[in-house]
């Protein structure tokens, strides 16, 4: 039983993580029908900026609390990432809207690329490890063990959902953006400027992207120029599992992918008597992906509508 | 019309150029060179084979590199001591297609109903399941040896011939990587081959159909069921195909060299080359294999500028190639060489 | 008479929207049928359903006495049953002459080891496929465009070369769904004329349209759908005169 609720509280941490990221790519796609290859990158981005802000600033005011550095780091991280976001959707996908469908796809992996190398002649190639600078408190809950770090993830990930919920549903930004995604032509025939609609939906994305960035490397205590990579294909398989375009779906597909993941990790080995091990977790989780995407060819959530002929 | 050299002229000079070509490298730039050339057709077999899935029945395949890593097992199965089979060159080669092929059919059947980029994420799905296994299966049973790889693979023997050690014919002579260059021309000519003469068939129009309307395509009475397996089965044969020769080639494999990276550099080659456009994918494969070698130089043009080395040509290199990839697509989206219809309509005004 | 295509009870509902409801109407061999009804009556959803795209909730559809219901738009197809789309749907990409060959596809039979080694009968297909698609666009009258991308030709040519298109497969049945919209006069009097021509040919036609001239000069029977219910068939004369359709077309308050 309290391997099951171990499993289930690191599966449900991890996959707010996940959704976090996943819904800069559901954004973005729900909008220009264009994966963002380069959102994952944008998360390494993030945490690696925080982390090197927050180890300039313990060396320059030792002592100084733990949450007032981590704040100071993602006040910076996210600053730079929208930056980044913003001049990435400008330079390398604005000009190839009419191009080719995998044009952009491919700029995005070139964009990718480069933000990686840029990330590894900066920080080099080591992982770097997170400072100790949260604490390192442990609850115990029914057998199963809880950290502050975990309790803090998850907390934040929810409210900055609902956030994001709220400016969807209930802004004019929120408006233009779903009318946009809905039709750009209507949209920019109704007065919506898609542009600026375009380049905000980047600007939240990459903003969501930081703070999940700095979250991955507050988990795992550490931060490497290539986590981006992984993490977005998770994050990118879980706005597919949930219905890409779908910001519930990106919720949803992403805490169920952080707790198929965590279960499969646990349980996997008795699934198949000890045959496979724990290092075919990701298997199970791709597995799990293509069951659901073969049987529900668009997502969880994802609009069915009868393809109009 | 008269202008125009005869065919059988431009034929010549172009099979001259290209049976000289590893040795001018060789003279010109090194051996390092050579190798690099054998590489390069090795991607020309693996694009062209993406771009039927891609670029002709418009599938974004994103885990294709499944089918070349199909095809190394397959080889290194059956010819390296792994099981202490050592089967001849010619038998294991197909082999490795056709199960390759076989993959492409069951991995392909389950994805006909997805779209576009839902599509692209379970194929990627795939890919990645299908190294994990190859990564994973040394245990219980050795089957793939796990992380370390296969080792020791035979090279290609043709009876008595051993295709890895130099011999010498009219005067000059053939070292491994000279040899293995003729090899992998003459698997790639056949692999340009059939592209084009599918290209220009019911089945190859069937394919770019699906692509352009699929819908359309199925109320114009095409099984776009059986074609998109087909085109699945056609890539996935010239994948497998590769991946025996790789083997062969490099005498060892390992999962590494098939991650997804790979699966995105085969994409990157045949959209930047021009999708669809047989000359486009062949120039996309080889400018993209030989880039990244080509950008090692970086080191002596700073030496030259600065008269110092500030950053390590091999962290550089990559940087530049991905800046590469967004100019080009920036100023060519639809390709280095995009089709030119031109051609066609002469070609059809003649015959 | 003989009853080339009988539909007999067809339903079909989206969700909760019922889009057909026992819809049956008979198109007799030879002649030209009109389909008709204000937007949204359920015309091109019964077109869909007697192409395969979509499958029916109930009923029979039947094309010389052989079911087409269940079966694939291919198989739809094949038995003799070719259409057009109301949203023109070409082979962008490919030219002009390149889609009609597509049309060939069911007919025809080469595979892969027959277009890679050009066996003799692939070849010999192959130029009586080519051979048809000229004359197809010879005879819709875009001969000169063969070699155009279809992407590229003005539009009433592209309704005309989806029409070569859906006679390549030598179809029983042509089912065209508006054919005439957005033509203007001197196009639509030539389609008139190639829809006749076909007629005359002996083929049987399937015709959804909006202008009602066009209609009652070419069809000898007609079907008004409305909110998915057939609410009457016949001449046109009859039909004209039937006051369900004058209601159906003017709004209730018209009574």
């Amino acid at each position: 039983m309290d391997i099951f609720l171990q499993q289930l509280i690191n599966g449900l941490v991890l996959g707010s993580v996940y959704a976090l990221v996943a819904l800069g790519y559901t954004m973005v796609y729900g909008i220009l029908e264009l994966i963002n290859f380069a959102h994952g990158e944008i998360t390494m981005i993030g945490a690696m900026v925080a982390l090197a802000v927050i180890g300039a600033l313990t060396l320059a005011a030792p002592g100084a609390p733990g949450v007032l550095l981590l704040g100071a780091g993602l006040a910076v991280a996210i600053p730079v990432c929208v930056a980044l976001g913003l001049v990435i959707e400008r330079v390398a996908y604005r000009p190839l809207r009419h191009a080719p469908r995998l044009a952009p796809l491919i700029t995005a992996i070139g964009v990718s690329i480069v933000l990686q190398n840029v990330a590894m002649m900066i920080w080099g190639k080591q992982y770097i490890p997170f400072p100790g600078i949260l604490p390192q408190g442990r609850h115990e809950i029914l057998g199963a063990t809880v950290s502050d770090v975990q309790v803090a993830i998850l907390v934040l990930a929810v409210i900055i959902m609902l956030m994001l919920i709220l400016v969807v549903q209930k802004t004019r930004l929120g408006r233009a953006m779903r009318a946009t995604a809905q039709s750009r032509q209507v949209a920019s025939l109704m007065g919506v400027d898609v542009n600026r609609v375009i380049a905000a939906t980047f600007a939240i994305g990459s903003a969501l992207a930081a703070v999940a960035g700095v979250m991955v490397s507050a988990y795992y205590g550490l931060a490497h120029y290539y986590m981006g990579f992984l993490l977005g294909l998770k994050a990118f398989s879980a706005a597919v599992l949930g219905g890409i375009g779908n910001l519930g779906g990106a919720m949803l597909g992403g805490l169920l992918l952080g707790l198929i993941e965590s279960f499969g990790a646990g349980y996997i080995g008795d699934l198949t008597g000890g045959f496979l091990g724990s290092n075919y977790q990701d298997v199970f989780a791709f597995f799990v992906l293509i069951a659901v995407l073969v049987f529900r060819p668009s997502g969880l959530l994802g609009a069915r509508g009868a393809e109009r002929a | 019309m008269t202008k125009r050299p005869p065919r059988w002229l431009a034929f010549s000079v172009l099979a001259l150029g290209l049976a000289a070509l590893p040795f001018l490298v060789d003279l010109g730039m090194g051996r390092s060179w050579v190798r690099l050339l054998d590489l390069a057709l090795l991607y020309v077999i693996l694009a062209l084979g993406l771009n039927i899935v891609v670029g002709y029945a418009g599938l974004l395949d994103l885990g294709y590199v499944a089918f070349y890593a199909l095809g190394a097992y397959v080889y290194a199965w059956l010819a390296s001591p792994q099981f202490g089979l050592h089967l001849p060159f010619w038998a294991v080669l197909p082999l490795g297609a056709m199960l390759a092929a076989l993959f492409g059919v069951l991995l392909g059947t389950p994805t006909l109903r997805l779209r576009g980029d839902y599509l692209a994420i379970v194929t990627l799905g795939f890919g990645e399941i299908i190294r994990i296994f190859m990564n994973n299966l040394n245990a219980p049973v050795n089957i793939t040896n796990g992380p370390q790889g296969i080792n020791l693979i035979d090279p290609v023997r043709l009876g008595a011939f051993n295709l890895s050690e130099p011999h010498r014919l009219f005067g000059l002579t053939f070292t491994g990587i000279h040899l293995t260059y003729y090899l992998f021309l003459l698997f790639t000519l056949l692999v340009i081959f059939v592209s084009m003469r599918l290209e220009d068939s019911r089945i190859g129009r069937a394919w770019v159909a699906i692509r352009e309307d699929e819908i359309a395509a199925a109320a114009t009475g095409i099984n776009t069921r059986n074609l998109k397996l087909l085109a699945f089965a056609m890539g996935a044969t010239f994948g497998g195909l590769a991946g025996g020769l790789f083997a062969s080639f490099q005498g060892f494999i390992s999962p590494e060299s098939f991650n997804l990276m790979e699966s995105i550099m085969i994409l990157c080659m045949i959209v930047l080359g021009g999708m669809g456009h047989i000359p486009g994918v062949i120039f996309g494969a080889v400018v993209l294999t030989l880039l990244p070698e080509a950008l090692r130089y970086t080191g002596d043009w700073q030496r030259d500028l600065f008269g110092h080395v500030y950053i390590d040509p091999a962290d550089l290199r990559m940087l530049l190639f991905g800046v590469a990839l967004v100019a080009v697509m920036l100023y060519r989206p639809a390709g280095l060489l995009p089709s030119t219809r031109r051609r066609r309509e002469f070609a059809d005004a003649q015959g | 008479m003989s009853a080339l295509l009988t539909v007999s009870g067809v339903s079909k509902t989206f969700g909760g929207l019922q889009a057909l409801s026992d819809v049956s109407l008979q198109v007799n061999a030879g002649e030209i049928f009109g389909l008709i009804g204000p937007n949204g009556a359920g015309k091109t959803t019964l077109f869909n359903a007697l192409t395969g795209l979509y499958t029916v909730d109930r009923g029979e559809i039947r094309l010389e006495g052989v079911r087409l219901d269940g079966r694939k738009p291919h198989e739809v197809l094949k038995a003799g049953l070719a259409r057009t789309f109301q949203n023109i749907r070409l082979f962008a990409e490919m030219t002009a002459l390149e889609n009609v060959l597509v049309g060939r596809h069911a007919r025809t039979r080469s595979g892969v080891l027959g277009a890679v080694l050009r066996l003799p009968a692939t070849r010999s297909e192959e130029a009586d496929s080519r051979a048809r698609a000229h004359a197809l666009l010879e005879r819709v009258g875009i001969a000169q465009h063969a070699q155009r991308l279809a992407k590229n030709l003005p539009y009433g040519d592209q309704r005309r070369l989806e029409i070569a298109r859906a006679l390549a497969s030598e179809p029983t049945l042509l089912a065209l769904d508006e054919p005439a919209a957005g033509m203007n006069k001197a196009e639509r009097s030539a389609l008139r004329d190639l829809l006749l021509q076909l007629q005359a040919d002996g083929l049987t036609l399937l015709l959804i349209e909006h202008d009602v001239k066009l209609v009652m000069g070419l069809c000898s029977r007609l079907a008004v759908l409305d909110y998915g219910v057939k609410i009457a068939e016949g001449t046109p004369d009859v039909v004209s005169r039937d006051p369900k359709v004058v209601a159906a077309y003017l709004g209730d308050e018209a009574l």
